[in-house]
């Protein structure tokens, strides 16, 4: 990566390809193009959250954010339309932070299982984990849904968060990554007399901690980002989470709409994996596109 | 791809894969058995209890012309998704992989839309094309188009594409620019000596050097338009205007949930099951020689 860089400030100096004097300026004035455009539903977003109802409902919305600000956030977060936000909001923590710990927890341990063990069955239990790569939770719905409802979960924390950390995908990355660590470092451990789960915490452990980091933004996005499945199972209003809730602030048809309190919603619905992304985006990037590689 | 060096242990192996099978049992096998098997049956015409008609109801899917006609609208919109994402975010990468100053913070601005859930992306997309009150719609109104989403389905279609493939941009845009920075400076230079201008450069050295990112987006793409745009569609359209915006899997949906048909709801989840599995392969082998161990 370093390298990559050097070669291409060498290749910058000596000027060979590298785009010059105008060539150079439309080349940012198209990126910057491109990030207006692509900013700008959001930006017409915090607008509208803090106007009043009679400024979006009298078009054209200006363009400047307005005073209301305040005011419709904190009625949003203190009343909302149907639940408050702040109750949402909570609701979207314990499930986005539930699914993406309890994915990385038992899925280090299958992948520990399975990479450093020999055990009858190993390959069925393998396929039949990474069978579930398969098929995303929209597809199997209303099975999965009969299942939790005979469970009795359905308007808990349980019913949002087990179902959906039934997938392999973060054992098939820590299975990949095992495979990498040298035995030369299992093989010390147990000539110093580390049974297996030492070796765990000790070595293997340590040494995922990059993956976890990245690994734990992408799942904390996935999970807070669910829509279907909470939809379907919190039919109280109290467990709605805050990217269904918004749905049900928004009446179908010509209904009265009060819309700087869902636009006011709909920013912090955002806010969180947002700033997670943001906050840790080398980790993320690197996540991302060498895991899915 | 095995471990050389393994530990021996009996019940531990077990005891660290209990979870993840209990979890895969538990939410997946069995619901997409369950499915398999409801797949089988129609509710008989009191409600009463389930009747036995073995194909029936695949035979009575493939005839259906709503369903055939649900296909081809899944068709149309992830390929309409995957190309307007793509190729804006491929024109969005060669352009910050061309500049030297100031590509970090390009990439930064460019990130984000990733962490936004797919619901809140039609919520905002909504908010800007809503008939009367919406900024776009405004607009396009005063150059003489009348935009209404909610009767015209061509517009309707138009706006979840829009709405999906602008949260999808940031993704591509990140494979395409690691893929891009990987290609080795001195090819692209060889050609410039040679006398090749940028264009001839890029579509004849950079594009088809790029084409194995190009294909695992491709397929990447056409799984994120096929299922995790649910929430764009319910949001904004409801499926509607008639039904055309109804994907497959918003029929499995409004067919299981809604119209409580519960029989033809399972085999169209049987159908999707195989229709994942099929990308899945295609992913898979993809992977599999892109991977070295």
């Amino acid at each position: 990566m370093a390298g990559l860089a050097n070669n291409r400030a060498l290749a910058a100096r000596t000027g060979m390809v590298e785009k010059r004097g105008i060539g150079r300026v439309f080349t940012h004035l198209g990126l910057i193009l491109g990030i207006a455009v692509i900013c700008f539903p959001i930006w017409v977003t915090l607008v509208a959250s803090t106007v009043t109802q009679q400024e979006i409902t009298h078009p054209p919305l200006p363009l400047i954010p307005g005073s209301h600000a305040w005011e419709n956030y904190s009625r949003a977060l203190g009343h909302g339309i149907v639940t408050p936000v702040w109750r949402m909001l909570l609701n979207s923590t314990v499930m986005a932070l539930g699914i993406t710990v309890g994915k990385i927890v038992i899925s280090l341990m299958s992948a520990f299982a399975i990479v450093y063990f020999r055990f009858p069955f190993r390959m069925l239990c393998f396929w039949l984990i990474f069978i579930t790569l398969m098929l995303p939770v929209e597809v199997r719905i209303l099975p999965t849904y009969e299942v939790v409802a005979n469970f009795g979960m359905l308007n808990t924390y349980a019913g949002l968060i087990l179902p959906l950390i039934a997938s392999a995908t973060a054992t098939f990355l820590f299975r990949q990554f095992f495979l990498t660590v040298p035995d030369e470092l299992t093989e010390a451990a147990r000539m110093d007399g580390a049974g297996p789960m030492r070796f765990f915490w000790d070595i293997l452990l340590p040494l995922s901690r990059t993956n976890i980091a990245a690994l734990f933004v992408i799942l904390f996005i996935y999970g807070w980002n669910q829509y279907l499945w909470p939809l379907l199972i919190t039919t109280k209003p109290e467990m709605n989470t805050i990217v269904m809730g918004i749905k049900h602030m928004m009446p179908t048809g010509d209904d009265f709409v009060e819309w700087p309190v869902v636009m006011a919603t709909a920013i912090l619905a955002m806010l969180p994996p947002v700033l997670v992304v943001v906050l840790m985006q080398r980790l993320f990037v690197k996540g991302l596109v060498e895991t899915e590689k | 791809m095995d471990k050389r060096v393994t530990f021996r242990h009996r019940l531990l192996p077990w005891l660290l894969l209990a979870p993840q099978l209990a979890v895969t049992a538990l939410f997946f096998l069995w619901p997409a058995a369950e499915a398999v098997w409801q797949s089988a049956f129609l509710p008989d015409p009191w409600g009463t209890k389930a009747i036995f008609v073995g194909f029936d109801n695949f035979t009575f899917l493939f005839g259906d012309p709503n369903y055939r006609e649900s296909f081809a609208v899944t068709a149309i919109f992830s390929f309409s998704v995957a190309a307007l994402s793509m190729g804006l975010a491929l024109a969005l990468a060669v352009g910050a992989d061309r500049v030297i100053k100031g590509s970090g913070l390009y990439r930064n601005l460019l990130v984000w839309p990733y962490a936004v859930a797919p619901a809140i992306a039609g919520v905002l997309w909504l908010f800007m094309f809503n008939p009367s009150i919406g900024l776009v719609a405004y607009y396009l109104k005063a150059l003489g188009y009348n935009w209404n989403h909610v009767l015209h389905g061509g517009e309707a279609m138009t706006l979840v594409v829009i709405a999906a493939a602008w949260k999808q941009i940031s993704y591509n845009f990140l494979f395409f620019l690691a893929g891009l920075q990987a290609i080795p400076r001195s090819l692209i230079e060889a050609a410039a000596i040679d006398g090749a201008g940028a264009g001839r450069r890029f579509w004849t050295i950079i594009f088809p050097l790029l084409s194995p990112t190009t294909f695992f987006l491709l397929v990447v793409n056409v799984v994120y338009a096929f299922f995790d745009t649910f929430g764009i569609i319910h949001i904004v359209t409801g499926g509607g205007p008639q039904r055309d915006t109804t994907t497959l899997v918003y029929k499995v949906f409004s067919d299981g949930y809604e119209g409580q048909d519960l029989g033809s709801s399972a085999a169209q989840s049987v159908i999707l099951l195989v229709v994942v599995g099929i990308l899945t392969v295609i992913q898979f082998r993809w992977v599999e020689r892109r991977v070295h161990y």
